[in-house]
């Protein structure tokens, strides 16, 4: 079989607009979660995100392609360039390369947008381009385009979980030789009024801060963004000389086929159980845990469960989704994202806002503070509603 | 001013209806968790009680005792209602 390894990485997100910027984040435990400044935040009930708010879309596009690109789409293209532009990739891959990315809610401001004017404002047109500016494929297909990559592109679909399964299917499609490079993981843009008004409902947000694992936590936090993440064969790789971040070592997905929302401890520790097997590696051999960590009372108990089922010491497990918000569909891409930053710089990215230990988490969460470690294998966990578990492992 | 007798009502009806229970067969001193309302059902009966009585509800499903608002009993939930209704009307 063969080993895939990552070559390029790419984000914008709250804490930065690259991956210099969110690694200095992530060492600083500094969380971009602030007030929400789009359009009607204050007729919601949780005001706060993870949002990107100094966009300025026409700073990276010229005005003629914007009326195709989505904010969701935007961002998945400046992370792609950084990723690439990392990778140093050949121009021409051609159908030896691919693009698969997830995403929960594709073009979720375009279909606001287009209802408000229809339905609020009267209109009786929306413009011509709805349709590829929402659809879920929007993100995938424009980085396929925009690299001349014509091998496997889709668009990956599973909630909370979306990126995780996005990359591991990209994993699956190198070692299967479908493809030798693969762009992958993932992007979001849910945060508008529509979208937080619907998770608002399930009373699950946070109205404060996102404290995950901590007793006084409220709940999760939604962020926005992209993370992508090149995905090389190994012996591809080292043919061009390219400067390898780390190996993608294993990946698991399981079903709880239970609850719609309720997480299943058992499904979580099956997919991390899955994907150790995968990566041939023992449980001692995971030096830090990216966990789900959303900050909800059900997935951290659930979680910690599910990990202390697994692992019988378990390693240091912190959430970042305290620093860059539950980006939902792209939150896994960030997550590996952090867990690059451990394996290749040995640091670990703390569990930001963390105050009072819950004896349901007893976790070492790498509190508040980024934590210097010498290790050679890292998990990121995603759990998604719809009970939808998937699992990475990555070695350096 | 809603009478408490017609809140009380309300609270059993919107129960009864998510737990697929006759109205009749939730007592008025009934206990939520004896009743085996899950967490969906919780809150799908505080939006149906925010619709009837257009009221905001402070609920936080993360929150395993609720500073804001009780939803433990039939009881507690009707003067809840009654408080965030008067609190409207102020």
């Amino acid at each position: 079989m063969r080993r895939v390894v990552i070559t390029g990485i790419g984000t914008v997100n709250a804490l930065a607009c690259d991956v210099p910027g969110t690694f200095q984040a992530f060492r600083e435990g500094r969380s971009g979660i602030g007030p929400l400044g789009f359009r009607d935040a204050d007729r919601l009930a949780i005001r706060i995100g993870a949002e990107l708010r100094d966009w300025v879309p026409e700073r990276h596009f010229p005005a003629n392609e914007l009326p195709l690109l989505d904010r969701v789409t935007q961002y998945a293209l400046v992370a792609g360039a950084e990723a690439v532009a990392m990778a140093g990739l050949p121009a021409d891959l051609g159908s030896r390369g691919g693009v698969i990315l997830g995403t929960a809610a594709g073009g979720i401001q375009t279909w606001e947008d287009s209802y408000r004017a229809v339905f609020a404002d009267g209109k009786n047109r929306v413009s011509p381009l709805v349709v590829p500016r929402l659809m879920h494929n929007a993100p995938a297909s424009h980085l396929s385009i925009r690299h001349g990559l014509t091998g496997p592109v889709l668009a990956v679909s599973s909630a909370c979980a979306s990126a995780n399964h996005a990359m591991g299917l990209a994993l699956q499609q190198i070692r299967a030789g479908a493809a030798d490079v693969m762009l992958t993981g993932g992007a979001e843009a849910m945060l508008c009024f529509g979208g937080v008004k619907a998770w608002e409902g399930l009373r699950v947000l946070a109205p404060d801060a996102c404290r995950p694992f901590s007793q006084d936590r409220k709940g999760m936090v939604i962020g926005d963004g992209a993370g992508v993440l090149v995905f090389e064969a190994e012996e591809h790789a080292r043919a061009r000389g390219a400067r390898v971040l780390a190996e993608v070592a294993g990946f698991a997905m399981t079903a709880d086929a239970g609850d719609i929302v309720a997480p299943s401890a058992e499904g979580a520790a099956r997919a991390m159980r899955l994907a150790l097997a995968d990566a041939g590696m023992a449980p001692e051999d995971i030096g830090y845990i990216n966990a789900h960590g959303t900050g909800t009372l059900a997935n951290d108990r659930a979680e910690t469960a599910a990990i202390r089922s697994v692992f019988a010491c378990p390693p240091p497990v912190s959430a970042t989704k305290s620093m860059h918000g539950h980006a939902i569909g792209a939150t896994g891409a960030l997550e590996a994202i952090a867990c690059i930053l451990a394996l290749a710089e040995g640091i670990l990215p703390p569990t930001a806002g963390f105050r009072v230990p819950d004896p349901e988490c007893d976790l070492d969460v790498v509190p508040n503070v980024a934590r210097p470690a010498t290790l050679s294998a890292a998990l990121s966990n995603a759990f998604a509603f719809g009970g939808l578990n998937a699992v990475l492992a990555f070695r350096c | 001013m809603v009478e408490r007798s017609e809140i009380e009502q309300a609270v059993i009806e919107i129960l009864a209806r998510q737990l697929l229970l006759p109205a009749g067969d939730i007592a008025a001193d009934a206990r939520v968790d004896d009743l085996g309302l899950d967490s969906l059902g919780k809150v799908e009966a505080i939006f149906a009680l925010e619709e009837r009585f257009d009221i905001a509800i402070p609920f936080n499903a993360n929150e395993p005792d609720q500073p804001d608002f009780d939803f433990s009993s039939v009881t507690s939930i009707v003067a809840g209602v009654e408080r965030l209704i008067a609190q409207q009307a102020a």
